[in-house]
């Protein structure tokens, strides 16, 4: 195997970078949830990068659980944006003014 | 040394994520993501554990990113192209993006990291389904209530309520 594990880490330190400057500064309740779901697959690759280079089988089961709980996540959110368009017919989180306390 | 294919599934999954934060169209974004998440299981493929690669490929890319889709279509035509942005914000966004990625990047280049490779064999995925089976077996059963209940909620909370609509925009 000619990759290293510092390579995988630097490309998911960068993904986590990109999902950190989308989560701040978009107002699109959609592009937030594509940011998160950036963030959480830069997760994800790290978990399994040092799970290979350890090597366990702890990171791959991890990072399956994780897949799992990330996809109710996004069921849960997608179900959000519906409910909030319907109540505001935007998309836009600075228009959620209920949501504010 | 990365290899070739090591570059081209960066290259991809970094510049797919920018599109898909930046690209004008929302369609268009959320097929972006799929080219992230693509990227992300031919990392999975490139450290020997193909079982995670496909479930990333079955979940993200055939069901998630579909569901994605389908919800910007439901939205407005107006609010897909819209892309209201405060300039401040977005420079200070970059620059709080730049920061993470040095002063990150820094640290783990100066950390023990870098001397790590690795002969040995890759894990075998039938321990995966051993460990499933044995010693995650009570995290296994609370994650199938957690989805279940997830896709009742989710379905609870978009469900149309008629006549309720008008009166919630009394604002």
């Amino acid at each position: 195997m000619s990759n290293e594990l510092i390579d995988f880490v630097i490309v998911s330190v960068a993904l986590l970078a990109i999902g950190i400057y989308g989560l701040s500064v978009k107002r699109n309740f959609i592009r937030m949830l594509f940011a998160v779901e950036i963030i959480i697959n830069a997760a994800n690759l790290n978990l399994v990068a040092f799970a290979r280079f350890l090597p366990h089988s702890g990171g791959q089961t991890f990072a399956l659980f994780s897949i799992a709980i990330a996809a109710a996540e996004v069921a849960v959110g997608l179900a959000l944006i519906i409910v909030a368009y319907r109540m505001y017919k935007n998309i836009d989180v600075a228009d959620f003014r209920s949501l504010k306390g | 040394m990365v290899d070739t294919f090591f570059l081209a599934f960066a290259v991809l999954t970094i510049v797919s994520a920018i599109a898909a934060l930046e690209m004008r169209s929302l369609i268009y974004g959320g097929i972006a993501l799929m080219g992230t998440l693509g990227g992300i299981a031919g990392f999975f493929i490139l450290l020997d554990s193909p079982f995670v690669a496909l479930f990333q490929i079955a979940v993200y890319v055939g069901s998630i990113a579909v569901l994605i889709l389908f919800t910007i279509m439901l939205v407005k035509r107006e609010l897909i192209f819209q892309k209201k942005e405060d300039p401040k914000r977005r420079y200070a966004g970059i620059g709080l993006m730049l920061i993470i990625m040095i002063s990150l990047g820094a640290l783990i280049f100066n950390s023990g990291l870098s001397s790590i490779t690795t002969e040995e064999p890759p894990v075998d995925y039938r321990e995966i389904g051993k460990d499933f089976l044995t010693y995650y077996w009570p995290a296994l059963v609370v994650m199938a209530l957690v989805l279940s209940s997830s896709i009742t909620g989710a379905m609870v909370l978009a469900r149309r309520h008629d006549g309720v609509e008008d009166e919630q925009r009394t604002d």
